[in-house]
C-alpha cells in the first residue's frame, strides 16, 4: 500500500469522524468523537515524520483538554427538557459567523494551492523531530514563543482570581 | 523491513502480552498473600500448593459469571470503557527496554519493539488516554457512585500529570534524548539517575501511585464512600479487565520507574560478561528491580490509610508541582553550567 493512499484513508477517516462531532445527537458522544479526530490528525502528523507534534497533540489535546470537556459535560444536567431554546435570530447570526470562518479557510486553502506549488521541503526526514522543533522555537520564533507562555501564565493567573473571588473556608 | 525482522517483532509483541498478562494474575495472589503477611492471616491457599492455583480460578470465576449491562447505561461506550483501560495499560510496555541485544539464529535481536526517538513522551501520553477507560466506563454506567469514581478519576490524574512530566523531564535534560533507550544506556552499571535526581524519583513515585490510582490514592474506587467507584455496575470479565488492567499498569509502571531511574536492565558488573550472557542476566536484574517496585506499591497499599480528596488535591497542586518546578529549575542550571552555557 502506497504512502498516498494511506493518507487518503487517513484523512476520509478524518473528515469522517469530525462531521460524527456535529451530527451526534449526544454532547458525550461528540466528545468522543472529537478524540478519536485527534488521534487521526496524529496519525497524519506521523505519515510526516513529525512524531513530537504527534504526541505533543495526542498528549495536549486529547489527553487533557478533551478530558476537561468530558469533565464539564459530565457534570452538566443533560435532558433534552434541560436544553434552551434557540431563536431564529440566534441560528442567523450562527450561519453568518460560520460562513465567515469557512470563506476564510477557503482562501487560505486557495492560497497554498497557488504558491504552494514550487515549494519543496527541505529534510523532510527530521521536520518534526525535537531537536529541529527546539531550534526553530528559540531562533527564529524565540519571541512569539515567549510572549504565549506570558499569555499562558496570564490565563492561569485570571482563573485562580475567578475561582478565589468567593472565599471558601476548608480547614 | 524485512520478514525476519517481522516475526521477531510479533514474536515479541506476544511473548510481552503474555507475560504482562501473567505477571498481572501472579500479582493479585502475591498481593493477596502480602496483605495477610502484613495482617497476621494465612491468605488464600486452598487452590494447589500455596494456593498458588488461584488466580486461575479467580479468573475462570470471572469468566463464568454472568455479563450484565444495566438498562439505562449506554450500551457502546460501556463496552468500550473496560477496553481502553486495559489497551492503554498493555501497549506503553512497547517501549520499554527488557534487556541488552539477544542473538539467536545469527540475528542481532534487539528487545524492545519500537525504539521510538520520543520513548518518554510516548508513555506519557499513553498515560494520559488511560483516563478515558475510566471517565467513559463509569459515566456510561449511568449510576451516581460511578459518576463520582470517573469525575475523581480523571481531576485526580490530570492534576497529578503535571507533576510527572515535570518531574520527568529533569531525566530528559540529564540524558539530552527522548528515547527510552538512550536513557537505559546513559545510566551504564551502577550509574543510575536516582543518584543525581532523588527528588525527581520522589516525586514521580507518587505521582505514579495517583495515576495508577494505587493507595492511598485509590479515591476513584474507594470502598467506603463509593461503593466500587467507577467499575459499581460492572460484573464478569468486564470488571475483570478493569481490575486486571490496574495490575497491567502496576507492572509496566514498576517497569518504567526501574527504566527511568534504576538503571533499567543495567546492574553493576555488567562489563565482565557479554553476549546472551549478559542478555539474560540483564532481564534477571530488570525483572528483579521490577519485582522490587510492585513490592513497595503494594507494601505501600497496605500500610498508609487513604488520602481524603481535598487533601490529595493539595498535596498535587501546592507540594509536589512546586517541588518538581523547583527542582527542574535546579538541574537545569546545572546542566547549563556543566555544558559551559553560563
Amino acid at each position: 500500500m502506497s504512502l498516498q493512499m494511506i493518507s487518503v484513508i487517513l484523512g476520509s477517516l478524518t473528515i469522517a469522524s469530525a462531521l460524527m462531532v456535529v451530527l451526534s445527537k449526544h454532547p458525550i458522544r461528540s466528545v468522543i468523537y472529537l478524540v478519536i479526530t485527534f488521534f487521526f490528525i496524529s496519525s497524519m502528523y506521523i505519515l510526516m515524520n513529525a512524531q513530537f507534534l504527534a504526541i505533543v497533540n495526542m498528549i495536549v489535546y486529547a489527553g487533557a483538554i478533551m478530558v476537561l470537556f468530558l469533565f464539564v459535560l459530565m457534570l452538566l444536567n443533560l435532558n433534552k427538557e434541560a436544553e434552551p431554546e434557540t431563536s431564529r435570530m440566534g441560528a442567523i447570526t450562527a450561519v453568518i459567523a460560520g460562513g465567515t470562518l469557512f470563506l476564510v479557510m477557503i482562501t487560505a486553502l486557495r492560497d497554498t494551492f497557488q504558491y504552494g506549488k514550487g515549494y519543496t521541503p527541505v529534510k523532510v526526514q527530521d521536520a518534526g523531530l525535537v531537536e529541529q522543533l527546539g531550534k526553530m522555537l528559540f531562533s527564529k520564533y524565540l519571541v512569539p514563543f515567549e510572549i504565549s507562555s506570558i499569555l499562558f501564565i496570564a490565563a492561569m493567573v485570571g482563573a485562580v482570581l475567578l475561582a478565589k473571588r468567593e472565599k471558601q473556608v476548608i480547614d | 523491513m524485512d520478514t525476519a525482522m517481522l516475526i521477531e517483532k510479533s514474536v515479541l509483541v506476544l511473548l510481552l502480552f503474555l507475560i504482562s498478562l501473567g505477571v498481572a494474575a501472579y500479582q493479585t495472589y502475591f498481593e493477596r498473600k502480602l496483605a495477610a503477611w502484613i495482617q497476621d492471616r494465612v491468605g488464600p491457599d486452598r487452590a494447589g500448593p500455596f494456593g498458588i492455583l488461584q488466580p486461575i480460578a479467580d479468573g475462570t470465576k470471572m469468566f463464568l459469571k454472568e455479563d450484565f449491562i444495566p438498562a439505562k447505561a449506554d450500551k457502546w461506550l460501556f463496552i468500550i470503557g473496560p477496553g481502553i483501560s486495559m489497551f492503554t495499560a498493555l501497549i506503553t510496555s512497547s517501549v520499554i527496554p527488557w534487556g541488552t541485544n539477544l542473538s539467536l539464529f545469527g540475528r542481532d535481536i534487539s528487545l524492545q519493539v519500537a525504539d521510538f526517538n520520543i520513548g518518554i513522551l510516548f508513555v506519557f501520553g499513553v498515560v494520559s488516554i488511560g483516563v478515558y477507560g475510566i471517565m467513559i466506563g463509569g459515566w456510561a454506567s449511568n449510576n451516581k457512585y460511578s459518576l463520582y469514581g470517573a469525575i475523581r478519576a480523571s481531576s485526580q490524574m490530570i492534576s497529578y500529570e503535571l507533576a510527572m512530566g515535570i518531574s520527568a523531564i529533569t531525566i530528559v535534560m540529564l540524558t539530552g534524548s527522548l528515547s527510552l533507550n538512550d536513557i537505559v544506556e546513559s545510566q551504564h552499571g551502577m550509574n543510575w539517575n536516582v543518584f543525581y535526581q532523588p527528588v525527581a524519583f520522589f516525586v514521580f513515585f507518587i505521582t505514579s501511585l495517583a495515576e495508577l490510582n494505587r493507595a492511598p490514592f485509590d479515591l476513584p474506587e474507594c470502598e467506603s464512600e463509593l461503593i466500587g467507584g467507577y467499575h459499581t455496575e460492572y460484573s464478569s470479565m468486564k470488571l475483570g479487565l478493569y481490575l486486571f488492567s490496574e495490575y497491567t499498569s502496576m507492572f509496566v509502571s514498576a517497569a518504567i520507574m526501574a527504566t527511568l531511574f534504576f538503571g533499567g536492565y543495567n546492574f553493576p558488573g555488567m562489563d565482565a560478561f557479554s553476549g546472551n550472557v549478559l542478555a539474560i542476566l540483564s532481564i534477571t536484574a530488570f525483572a528483579l528491580k521490577i519485582f522490587l517496585f510492585i513490592f513497595v506499591i503494594m507494601w505501600i497499599r497496605w500500610t498508609i490509610p487513604r488520602f481524603r480528596f481535598d487533601q490529595l488535591m493539595h498535596l498535587g497542586w501546592k507540594v509536589l508541582i512546586p517541588v518538581a518546578i523547583v527542582n527542574m529549575l535546579i538541574t537545569g542550571i546545572v546542566v547549563a553550567w556543566n555544558q559551559g552555557w553560563m
